[in-house]
Parts: structure tokens; sequence; C-alpha cells
């Protein structure tokens, strides 16, 4: 936690997280005006602790001068832990509830928005793969951080995460062993290329950048959590406009769409699992 | 002093669960003031936990979901794997960042916030607890003006989390189990006991 020397910085306030944003934006476009107060607070606080900034000018001065500490503050702000089938029960929901009800033409399309590092962009491939699907999806994963996607691309994870994954794998109902989807090389594990032999990796801000497809499947799950209530408007409509007719979309488990304007196009399918569905015309039966 | 006090926030861990039971046994179903539980749970047990809250609550005790907004009448308890803040608007905000503490939910973070969010308006208690999380926490809600209690460490069944936090700074109370309830009660009317 907060072991400042300064205790100024301990409260860090509107003011300075406004300046923050405001010189973001003036030096990379990215708009983080919208996101969660108290989150993206945090993170500054903790990006401050973890470089020892001492006074608050010289931070906005570095964030203007250094584009590679701008590019560490971002991957500070936006990156967030993720785990493979986080919340079990909403994978196995997925695959005995959902996907098999998906009628799909040519592809099976599914989008993961802001996927981070991946590990949800392997679930769902292991959990296709399972299920004899892998071959027929067409996966589009975007996040607004470079960084983060190519960890995913590269599909290269520490050790020690994957007994947790393990552990939920499981939970979930995986018919093998994580472990058959990946080799040991020292402190690290290298999952099976196959997986995401269908799978485009894209940069893309949810904020800023309009939809880029039409798809059968949506996950976006705990990421809304980040964002005001403006931004997940935004977003969501971005989400249903990208979905086709009778197509799916999951969010995180303690998310909630109740009060979101452009949701009204959808239909719950599980409050416990967070799945909502558009129906064939595009309206709320 | 009237009416001063918006939000109580409790936050404990190991030996804490009974001194909550106990604290919400004594409550009345028109407790005027909101109260967050941020208490240490398993991450892949997300049932159970309310129900058996509940059973011993007048007050409706949930899990809020993102961007809930803080009402009185209700108990709310920091949900499992997700980490609990209160923001200026006090609406709740999750997060899915790293463990603090090896906690998440960490009592940290959801001190800091609710202190940062509600100032002197909010009181913060800590209970007993095997590990140090939640003292800077609650430290810092301190420094943001909120009253601050600490439950006895000789009377806490684990008195690392109590101990940690008096390490750190001279709380507005430190109280055994039976003051903890009174001072709760006592904030209905706002006259601290």
């Amino acid at each position: 936690m907060f072991r400042s020397q300064n205790s100024a910085m301990e409260d860090i306030g509107i003011k300075d997280i406004k300046k923050v944003i405001e010189t973001v934006y003036e030096v990379r476009g990215i708009d983080f005006s919208n996101y969660a107060f108290s989150s993206f607070r945090r993170r500054i606080k903790r990006f401050m602790e973890l470089n020892k900034v001492r006074d608050f000018n010289d931070f906005i001065r570095n964030i203007r001068e250094s584009e590679e500490y701008v590019d560490n503050l971002i991957k500070e702000i936006t990156v967030n832990v993720t785990e493979m089938f986080r919340d079990p029960t909403f994978w196995t929901f997925l695959n005995n509830n959902i996907i098999p009800k998906i009628k799909f033409e040519n592809k099976l399309r599914i989008w993961h928005a802001a996927c981070s590092t991946g590990e949800e962009v392997y679930s769902m491939a292991i959990l296709l793969k399972e299920a004899g699907l892998l071959k027929s999806a067409s996966i589009v994963a975007t996040d607004i951080n470079n960084n983060v996607l190519n960890v995913a691309r590269k599909g290269s994870y520490p050790i020690r995460n994957q007994e947790l994954n393990s552990k939920n794998y499981e939970l979930f109902g995986g018919r093998r062993s994580l472990a058959d989807y990946y080799m040991q090389t020292g402190t690290r594990v290298q999952f099976d290329k196959e997986l995401i032999g269908n799978v485009d990796f894209l940069c893309h801000d949810l904020a800023l950048d309009n939809p880029i497809g039409t798809f059968d499947l949506i996950i976006c799950r705990n990421v809304l959590i980040y964002f005001n209530f403006e931004l997940q408007e935004k977003v969501v409509q971005t989400f249903v406009q990208s979905m086709a007719p009778n197509s799916y979309l999951g969010i995180g488990s303690k998310e909630s769409l109740s009060w979101c304007k452009a949701a009204r196009a959808l239909e719950e399918v599980s409050y416990e699992e967070k799945v909502y569905k558009k129906s064939a015309s595009g309206e709320r039966p | 002093m009237a009416g001063k006090i918006k939000i109580i926030v409790i936050g404990g861990s190991a030996g804490s669960f009974n001194v909550v039971r106990k604290i919400l046994l004594s409550l009345p179903s028109d407790f005027p003031i909101p109260i967050v539980l941020c208490l240490h749970r398993l991450k892949d047990v997300k049932k159970g936990f309310v129900e058996s809250l509940n059973l011993s609550s007048r007050l409706k005790v949930k899990e809020p979901e993102d961007k809930d907004p803080v009402k009185p009448g209700y108990v709310y308890l920091s949900p499992a794997n997700y980490h609990l803040l209160i923001e200026p608007t006090h609406n709740f905000a999750l997060s899915t960042e790293d463990n603090i503490n090896f906690s998440r939910p960490s009592i940290d973070i959801t001190f800091e916030s609710a202190g940062y969010s509600f100032r002197d308006k909010m009181a913060g208690i800590i209970l007993s607890g095997a590990n140090g999380d939640g003292a800077r926490g609650l430290y810092n809600a301190h420094i943001n003006g909120a009253f601050t209690v600490v439950q006895d460490p000789t009377d806490a069944q684990f008195n690392l989390m109590p101990g940690e936090t008096l390490k750190l700074f001279k709380p507005d109370k430190i109280l055994k189990e039976d003051g903890i309830v009174e001072f709760i009660k006592s904030l209905r009317i706002n006259t601290y006991v």
C-alpha cells in the first residue's frame, strides 16, 4: 500500500487527476476522462508510488517528456489482472447453454473486447476446441494497449499462475488437464499456438473507436467497471451495434446493465452469469 | 455531530465473523446509516455468505453490483474476488486489479476510497484478522477525517490486523466487541458512546 514518504502524495485529488488526464490526452490522444474515478485515482497513486514520484510537477513533466514513461503509465492504468476461466460457472454456462444455441452461418464470430493479456481468449479457444468448434470460429481480440496484445499473441505465461488456472479449468468442467495445452520451459509455460490460429489481435480503444464488425458472441468481462456511466453507455451501444441477430453478450458477474439505455435492446438470459441476448429482430421481445 | 456519519465501513478477516453477526443482530430494521462490510473471503465461493449474514440481520444484506448507489437500510458485503471501492458520487465501484496484501477484496482499498469520498462523514471500524490488510487504509481514512475504531487486540480472536493498525496511528476509539456493538447503535442518534 501507500508507503509514500510524502504525505501530500497520499491525497492526490480531483484537480491533480484532471491534470494527468489532460496531459496524457495531449501527448497520446488517449482519453481517460470517462474512467471510473476511484480506480483511476488508485492506479495513478500506485504508479507514483512504484516510481517514487515525490513532486507532482515532476510527474507531469515526465509525462510530457518521456515516451517510455507514458507507456508505463498507460500500462499501469489499463492492465488488469485476469485469469483463465475466471468465474468457472460463467464458462460452464457458456458451454452448455449459449454456444450450442448460436446458429452461425459461415463462422462462429466472437469478439473479446479489452482482452488484456489474453487469458480469456485462450479459455474460449480451449472451450471451443473441446466442443469441436475451434476450426469453425473466427475470433477478434482487442485491447487499447499493444504491449498486452503482444503478451496475448505470444501465449507465454508464468508457471505460478497455472495452479489457479488449472483449478478454474477443472471447476469449469474441462475434459482434459490444462497442462495438455501448454509446454513448460523453466518458470514459464507456452500455450499451444493452434489455439489462437483463428484469432486476430487488434489494437482498439473502446472509448474512441468504432465498431469493428458483426459478431455472434461478444465477451467483455470486468472492463465496464473501470468506466463511468457515460462511457459504459457508449461502449454498450457499440456492442449492441456489433451484435448479429440472435447473438449474445457476456459481462462480468458483478457488472450491471440495468441502468443502461442501449441495453434495452437486449434480453437477460442469465442474471447469475450476466449473459444477454439480442433477439432476431433486434427488438426486445 | 448530529446526523454526521453517513456511512459505516467495517473491515475484518479471521475471527471477525462472530463480531459482525453480533453487530447485525443488534441493529433494527430502520437503522439509518448504510453499512459496508469488507471481509476477507474465499475467492471461488460466491454463494452462502450473504445468505448466512441475512439470517442474522433485520437489515437487508447484499453484495453490491458495480455503480449501485450506497443507500440506507442496507448492509453491503464486498463480493468475492473483487475489490470494492466507493466513488465520490457515493456509488460503489468494483475492480479486479491485483491482490493487495494477498487479498481481493482488500480492506485497504475499501477504507481508502470510502475515506476519500466520505471524509469526516465516515466511521471506519477494524476487527479481528490474521493479516495486516486494512491498517493502512484505515490510517488513510483517518487522515481524511474519518472517525476510526479499532477492536481491542486483547479482545480480538486474531490480533494482527488491529495490532498493525495501532502501530500506524491512534484511532478515536479502541473497543471490545460489546463496545463496538454499542458504538454502532449509538451512531443512529449520533451520540458516540
